[in-house]
């Protein structure tokens, strides 16, 4: 991969981002619902319903409103929260820390798991423990993310109250974080207590999220490696004596990696979509979270910030994703 | 050392091993936990600021605002009126002055004794429309010229509000120290917001908890717990897992079926308390609603009493008027018979009938209120029996404010009306007048009952003419009351909890059972 590919990507990021904006902009000022209307007291007089709307300059028209937020985007001003009263990039950089721990973690949880029940499937292929894994997987992926969630805190919080239900971390756990990452920033800084904490009570809204993607990596990598395994060069691996083992691991697992981990680029997308039901379940303090109170106030600033993080988020994922399926793939390094 | 494709894969590999291990280690900077009262609360806090902004008018956020701030004015469970900062306060005869008194001992957070000129400054940032307070205009705006001396206040009347002082029990009626907001300003309060309550704010993640602690020089005395923390537990699902495995105390806002379910479980109790807020269906004077026959048989068709029983599982009062039983004007003679045979007689009056029904649509939340959706499925069952075919269009809360606004709200209309102080004005007077922009209904008939009650300054006499008006609303079936709420509340059985018909869940009014 060139630097020029890498930067007529990061050009092409542009146009997807202004499209992103508009088209949220215009959604959020033709759907039901207005922000002034759910502000105001039941005392409010018609004077203070038209003074709030001045003031978040809901007063101009559409074109006018679209031209100063188009000015401040540019300006990296995202305005400021109807409903929290604070600036919408701060409240978005004090929250996106959250959501991204949480993806990566259940991210790492669904490829692993993926990673074991596909070479279980490959190794085992046609006996007991494929069909087992395959039924596994299809109750899996017929279950969201959301009901996962609720299924896991009445089995693990309820029936036998094994695992922290909500929050990020223990309330009797104290933590001064500079960056927010607390999952990191503990272990740089050596507060194994927090790490302790945070990855406890991740776990269930983590595995929550994980279980769908990982159903899907599954699948896909399992028919990867199946049809890695009917390839000559496995075959000629096996008449020189190499066990099945030794072939899955060391020659079809490389290359069914490759389409697996575009997947999870794509997947990962849908993992933040994820979140927000997700979140809101576990009491877990993220974008997600945030975005559904935004929804619910209807927060303009603060809906079409959280709408513009999503999207960058996405770009850069997949950006992340082409440049390590190429570092994986010699053949694509040297296209 | 080159990094290639296996040796990546390798490292990942450790890497993800390594960072197991601190899962493996011991506790060992965990602070003590006990006498703590934790509460998974249905609402999360948005803003410290308890005076202004979308927020403030938010009647669930109230519990944890009292718990931090002081009001001027308090309130008992029982909704009755009680000194909250104010030891005293009250109009002159003729009800053109104020005065008021500042308690003495009462104190800041930060230990500054609270003052006269705290409570001016309080109230003239509450009057001026750049604070951002949502009833400024209308409520903290009628007295102006507000002047202090030592713990006393006193001001002239702009224009008479019958319920100014009991809007100092209410929304936005808090106090916050002027001295250290100036100094921090207001995102530096909302980074750390200080009161005069019972508890001070130690910590605050916003979407997640906050973390309280008793202020000692409260003037209220010493809570029975040092500790207290709110979890904002907006699932309602969520929130019964929280109590049921142990992890809060305290939750509230749990579906019925629930609570019926866990009041019975070992280690647990509950309340179900009637609570100021009335389900209603709001009747526009548009098309078939200008027809008092259809609007009378729409009324007389509903049986309350079985939407309470069946749906709600007895969890509702029915009512009649837009007054609860603890409201000033409540009048139990008051009432409007469910009697489907007049209904059909009154839309036979007016040419309708099963066979040819009067049609309109009404207009629902669904799943914003508890069992909203399918009670209006139950009134529209109930209709369709006598001849009046509504059709169901479900919308979002935030749609039907705008449409209230605008007064383009469909000819029928659910809503819950929310009025913890009791007051006419502020139950059957902002719902039903004509100019107010909360109202639907709006004609001269009731306007001109309604328009010299706003500033009727004998009390007995406005509440009174409030009594006559909901009689009149009911015989004219303006407006279709339902019931009143229940707010289901489970808490761990050996604690004492006070239920409030505010809808409160006060920290400070719990302790352990002794």
């Amino acid at each position: 991969m060139s630097n020029s590919y890498f930067f007529n990507r990061l050009l092409l990021a542009i146009p997807t981002l202004a499209g992103a904006v508009t088209i949220t902009f215009i959604l959020l000022r033709v759907v039901p619902g207005d922000p002034i209307a759910m502000m105001t007291g039941p005392g409010a007089t018609e004077a203070d319903i038209a003074q709030l709307r001045a003031h978040y300059g809901l007063d101009h028209s559409i074109a006018h409103q679209f031209a100063l937020y188009l000015g401040q985007v540019i300006t990296g001003d995202l305005g400021t929260s109807i409903s929290l009263r604070q600036d919408v990039g701060e409240l978005i950089i004090g929250r996106l820390p959250v959501t991204v721990e949480l993806v990566l973690i259940a991210m790492l949880i669904a490829a692993s798991l993926a990673l074991v029940l596909a070479l279980t499937g490959t190794f085992w292929r046609d006996r007991w423990p494929e069909r087992l894994v395959d039924s596994f997987i299809g109750i899996v992926v017929a279950i969201p993310d959301f009901l996962w969630a609720l299924s896991l805190i009445l089995i693990l919080g309820v029936a036998m109250p094994v695992m922290p239900i909500f929050g990020r971390m223990d309330l009797t756990v104290s933590f001064d974080s500079w960056t927010n990452f607390y999952l990191t920033e503990s272990l740089l800084r050596g507060e194994f207590e927090v790490t302790r904490s945070v990855l406890h009570h991740m776990v269930l809204p983590a595995v929550s999220l994980a279980l769908p993607l990982m159903a899907i990596t599954t699948r896909v990598l399992k028919s990867c490696l199946n049809a890695e395994m009917n390839r000559e060069y496995v075959t000629l691996a096996r008449t020189r004596g190499f066990s099945r083992l030794k072939v899955i691991y060391s020659q079809a697992l490389r290359n069914a990696l490759v389409p697996a981990t575009t997947l999870s680029g794509v997947q990962f997308t849908f993992l933040i979509g994820g979140t927000v039901l997700v979140e809101r379940i576990f009491g877990y303090p993220g974008i997600g979270n945030m975005a559904i109170d935004a929804v619910i106030n209807r927060d303009l600033p603060l809906i079409q910030g959280l709408v513009l993080t999503f999207a960058i988020l996405f770009i850069l994922v997949n950006l992340l994703i082409d440049l390590f399926v190429t570092f994986l793939d010699p053949r694509l390094r040297h296209a | 050392m080159a990094i290639n494709r296996r040796s990546f894969l390798q490292l990942a590999g450790t890497a993800s091993l390594t960072g197991a291990i601190p899962m493996a280690l011991k506790p060992s900077s965990v602070r003590a936990a006990g006498d703590t009262l934790t509460i998974a609360y249905n609402v999360s806090l948005p803003s410290w600021d308890p005076t202004t902004g979308l927020s403030s008018v938010n009647p669930g956020l109230q519990s944890i605002w009292k718990s931090v701030f002081d009001q001027y004015i308090d309130q008992n469970p029982d909704l009755s009126f009680k000194p909250g900062v104010l030891s005293e306060w009250g109009w002159n005869s003729d009800k053109t002055r104020v005065h008021m008194k500042v308690r003495d001992g009462a104190t800041w957070q930060d230990g500054k004794p609270i003052t006269g000129e705290d409570i001016v400054w309080n109230l003239n940032r509450a009057a001026n429309p750049e604070s951002g307070n949502p009833v400024g205009g209308l409520i903290w705006g009628s007295v102006g010229n507000l002047k202090a001396n030592g713990n006393e206040v006193t001001g002239d009347v702009n224009a008479y509000v019958a319920d100014f002082f009991k809007w100092m029990a209410f929304l936005t009626g808090y106090i916050i120290p002027p001295h250290y907001y100036e100094k921090v300003g207001p995102e530096g309060f909302e980074k750390a917001p200080m009161g005069s309550g019972p508890y001070r704010v130690v910590e605050f993640v916003r979407g997640s908890f906050v973390r309280m602690e008793a202020y000692d020089g409260y003037w209220g005395g010493k809570p029975a717990f040092r500790n207290v923390i709110f979890k904002f537990v907006t699932d309602a699902t969520s929130r019964v897992a929280e109590v049921e495995s142990g992890a809060s105390d305290i939750t509230l806002a749990i579906p019925f079926e629930e609570y019926d379910r866990l009041k019975g479980k070992p280690g647990l109790t509950g309340v179900a308390t009637p609570v100021s807020d009335i389900a209603m269906i709001f009747f526009n004077d548009t098309g078939p609603m200008e027809d008092p026959n259809v609007r009378k048989a729409a009324v007389h068709a509903v049986n309350k009493e079985a939407i309470v029983d069946r749906l709600l599982r007895g969890y509702g009062v029915p009512l009649h008027t837009l007054q609860a039983p603890e409201y000033a004007a409540f009048d139990p003679t008051t009432t409007v018979e469910y009697n489907p045979d007049l209904a059909r007689s009154l839309l036979a009056a007016s040419g309708y009938s099963t066979d040819n029904p009067v049609k309109f649509a009404i207009q629902t939340t669904r799943g914003y209120l508890p069992k909203d959706y399918e009670v209006i499925q139950a009134v529209v069952g109930m209709w369709r029996k006598v001849g009046i075919e509504a059709e169901i269009e479900v919308y979002e809360v935030a749609k039907h404010y705008e449409l209230r606004a605008t007064d383009t709200l469909a000819p029928a209309a659910f809503y819950n009306w929310g009025d913890s102080i009791g007051d006419p004005n502020d139950s059957t007077g902002f719902a039903m007048f004509g100019p107010s922009p909360h109202s639907t209904w709006d004609t001269d008939d009731l306007d001109a009952m309604i328009g010299p009650l706003w500033g009727e300054k004998d009390e007995a006499k406005r509440i009174a003419g409030w009594k006559g008006v909901d009689k009149y609303i009911a015989e004219n079936a303006y407006v279709l009351p339902l019931y009143q709420q229940v707010q289901p509340v489970i808490y761990r059985s050996d604690l004492d909890f006070t239920p409030h018909v505010a809808n409160y869940v006060l920290p400070f009014t719990t302790k352990p059972k002794s």
